[in-house]
């Protein structure tokens, strides 16, 4: 479906009229709409495209506020945003997560960084800024924001409250037992099942799209790799492909190459060390101890050939900094034929294991349903029947290679373990043969100069599609940055899957999700 | 049965796996550290890992010197799940504002003689993170930090090393 054809679908179904249109590179689409007609438009989107809110965030544009509400258009690959104008006089907007649920967390940011009013929503409730600590009144990311001078905060976060006969709560966290990072679960139970799980976050909030505002790309890339670190080079990939689509940078084919093969390897440490820590939470030691090893020289090859275990400092606007040359590829390969071994083996002693798989099974289900409408993409997704994978249309580099995309109907920890063994092997795949293609061409392209615009940069990290819509002012400095990690959505997916499970199991649902805290609190 | 059989098997065929740490003289570092902690801790040193606001990468190299290569415990390291138990706070992060009084508390809930550890870049001033209006900025301006373990993030052999160098002091 064309842009016209599509525009004009809007008008004669849905009856509704956009202020002005454009497209903005060839995979972008912006719709201007008024106050008025902005729910409209996105509802209409949302039920033509069958795309959740993939990123919603607005703007100081200093004289009034702009909002953006991205979908994805699965028909052309192609992403829509539907936008309006706030004035600054009337600090509020009429709320879509009434009829779009996936809405609700971003207008919920919206609220808390900007002080929009999402007229209409009930869910007033932070979730960076916790209410013990942050006084209101105060928008981190408004361009006017001055920080809060150790005024106290008297507020307190409002838990869901599940009352009844021999209900109880259960608090954990922020600190948890093992070498994790923070968060606060409060579960309800009714003897032995799990009737809520509330899951409080931002415990590991640091600011970090404000931090990057009015810096140079160049510092704003080393921030981008410290978002998420298990992510790091997907974040960093993610803001380098939204600055080269700004600027018509073409990136060279052996840059795209490298950046490919890295991917892959940060997929597949990962992949490998969430099938040990699953093990590990039913208690079948052995098995994560393979797994272990199996990711540790997956970083021992990340480090000889970028020297970094974690690939940060490779990424750079424009292509790559480190060169993987034919000797580089030979070594890869070597590795991947152990590592592939030892992967092998631990399948067979995971899908062996009746009672390791007694575990997993039926344990922790998301259902299709629940996950498209809270956008659930992704990796949890996948195993729960959503068959997206934007290295699939959405990432044009993968096209030249030949991989599965892989996923599962059932949606339990089962499916989500089947799929990471699935998308490591296919990963060895896609490894191997981007391997034959390193050749001596150039890793950066030449003549980059810096323009203003915005664009939005989109990579298929091991957790799902992680987002970087960037915008630079006219002096090349970072305007606004959204970073929209996987989790920020699919952490309420969690808190879905465990509904009707004990408490026991919650170790082993929330590790067969494995989502980000700082990808989520930023 | 079978998998058992099988998992003895592939732990014949994977051998000693710590050997292939050997080339950085980890083994020997190693040994050093296990009988420094014998000596002056009675045999083991026990820590208690908090992240205030990390990335999550310095949490992973954490966890890689726990992995059967850099086998941390067997020099009388372990990493335990209560600040009751422990004898050190190793903190990661540049203390995110949430983070303040969990922080806090988890410091108070330790026995004498509390030993404080930060580790990671950012747990020193607040790193890449450094002047933002959510971060407090470094362990250091909460808690008496005894020492710290720089990188961003410090490798398993890194941790080891620090520690070690600490102890040694
Ligand atoms: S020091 Fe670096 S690796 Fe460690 S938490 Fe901070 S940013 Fe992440």
């Amino acid at each position: 479906m064309d842009v016209n054809s599509f525009l004009a679908t809007l008008t004669n179904k849905h009856k509704i009229t956009p202020v002005k249109t454009f497209e903005n590179g060839a995979d972008e689409l912006y719709v201007e709409t008024n106050q008025a007609g902005f729910g409209a438009f996105c509802l209409a989107l949302h039920q033509e495209l069958c795309s959740p809110v993939m990123a919603m965030f607005a703007r100081d544009l200093d004289d009034k506020f702009q909002i953006y509400c991205a979908f994805m258009n699965f028909q052309t690959q192609t992403w829509v945003f539907v936008t309006m104008k706030i004035l600054k006089t009337e600090p509020e907007f009429k709320s879509i997560a009434l009829q779009i649920y996936s809405a609700n967390l971003f207008e919920r940011e919206i609220k808390e960084m900007f002080g929009l009013h999402h007229l209409g929503n009930p869910d007033n409730r932070r979730l960076h800024l916790h209410e013990e600590v942050w006084p209101q009144g105060f928008y981190p990311l408004r361009h006017d924001f001055i920080p809060p001078n150790n005024e106290p905060s008297s507020a307190e976060y409002e838990f869901s409250l599940v009352e009844g006969e021999g209900v109880f709560e259960v608090p954990v966290g922020p600190v948890h037992a093992g070498i994790i990072a923070p968060g606060h679960f409060r579960f309800s139970v009714a003897g032995e099942p799990i009737i809520n799980l509330e899951i409080r976050l931002g415990f590991t909030h640091r600011g970090v799209e404000k931090l990057l505002e009015n810096k140079t790309p160049l510092e704003c890339l080393k921030i981008s790799e410290c978002v998420a670190g298990d992510s790091a080079f997907a974040h960093s990939w993610a803001f380098c492909c939204a600055l080269e689509k700004i600027n018509r940078i073409n990136v060279p084919d052996k840059a795209v190459n490298i950046r490919m093969i890295l991917l892959e390897l940060e997929r597949m440490y990962n992949h490998v060390a969430d099938l040990g820590g699953i093990a590990l939470d039913v208690g079948f030691s052995p098995a994560q101890a393979l797994s272990a090893i199996i990711k540790e020289s997956i970083h021992v090859l990340n480090e000889k050939l970028t020297g970094s275990r974690f690939l940060k400092g490779v990424n750079v606007v424009g292509g790559v900094a480190k060169d993987l040359d034919f000797t580089a590829g030979k070594r890869i390969v070597d590795s991947l034929i152990q590592i592939r071994r030892d992967f092998k083996e631990l399948e067979t002693i995971l899908m062996s294991s009746v009672s390791f798989l007694d575990r997993v099974d039926t344990t922790g289900v998301l259902r299709k349903k629940t996950a498209q409408d809270l956008g659930v993409y992704g990796l949890a997704g996948r195993a729960a029947g959503i068959k997206i994978d934007t290295r699939k249309g959405f990432m044009p580099c993968y096209d030249q290679v030949d991989f599965k995309l892989c996923s599962s109907a059932s949606g339990d920890a089962l499916s989500r373990l089947k799929v990471r063994m699935e998308e490591f092997s296919q990963s060895v795949n896609i490894i191997c043969q981007l391997t034959e293609k390193l050749d001596n061409g150039k890793i950066v392209a030449d003549d980059i100069n810096i323009k203003p615009g915005f664009a939005l940069g989109c990579v298929e990290g091991w957790r799902g599609p992680v987002l970087y819509w960037v915008n630079l002012n006219d002096v090349g400095k970072i305007d606004r940055v959204k970073i929209v990690d996987p989790s920020f959505r699919s952490w309420q997916g969690l808190a879905y899957a465990v509904l009707g499970e004990i408490i026991p199991d919650f170790p082993l649902c929330n590790k067969s999700f494995n989502l980000s805290y700082p990808g989520r609190d930023l | 049965m079978s998998t058992l059989i099988k998992l003895l098997f592939s732990r014949f065929r994977k051998g000693l796996v710590t050997t292939s740490v050997d080339a950085d003289n980890i083994e020997v570092i190693g040994q050093d550290l296990k009988k420094l902690i014998s000596a002056k801790l009675k045999r083991s040193f026990n820590i208690r890992e908090v992240d205030t606001g990390s990335c999550g990468a310095c949490e992973a190299e954490i966890i890689a010197a726990n992995n059967p290569i850099y086998d941390i415990s067997q020099y009388g390291i372990s990493f335990v799940a209560s600040p009751r138990h422990a004898d050190a706070l190793l903190v990661t992060g540049p203390v995110s504002k949430n983070m303040v009084m969990a922080l806090k508390k988890t410091y108070a809930a330790m026995p004498g003689p509390k030993l404080v550890i930060s580790c990671g870049d950012c747990a020193l001033d607040g790193g890449i993170f450094k002047g933002s209006y959510y971060v407090a900025g470094g362990v250091g301006n909460i808690l008496p930090v005894d020492f710290h373990i720089p990188g961003c993030p410090p490798s398993p052999k890194d941790i080891i090393r620090i520690i070690y160098s600490f102890l040694k002091t």
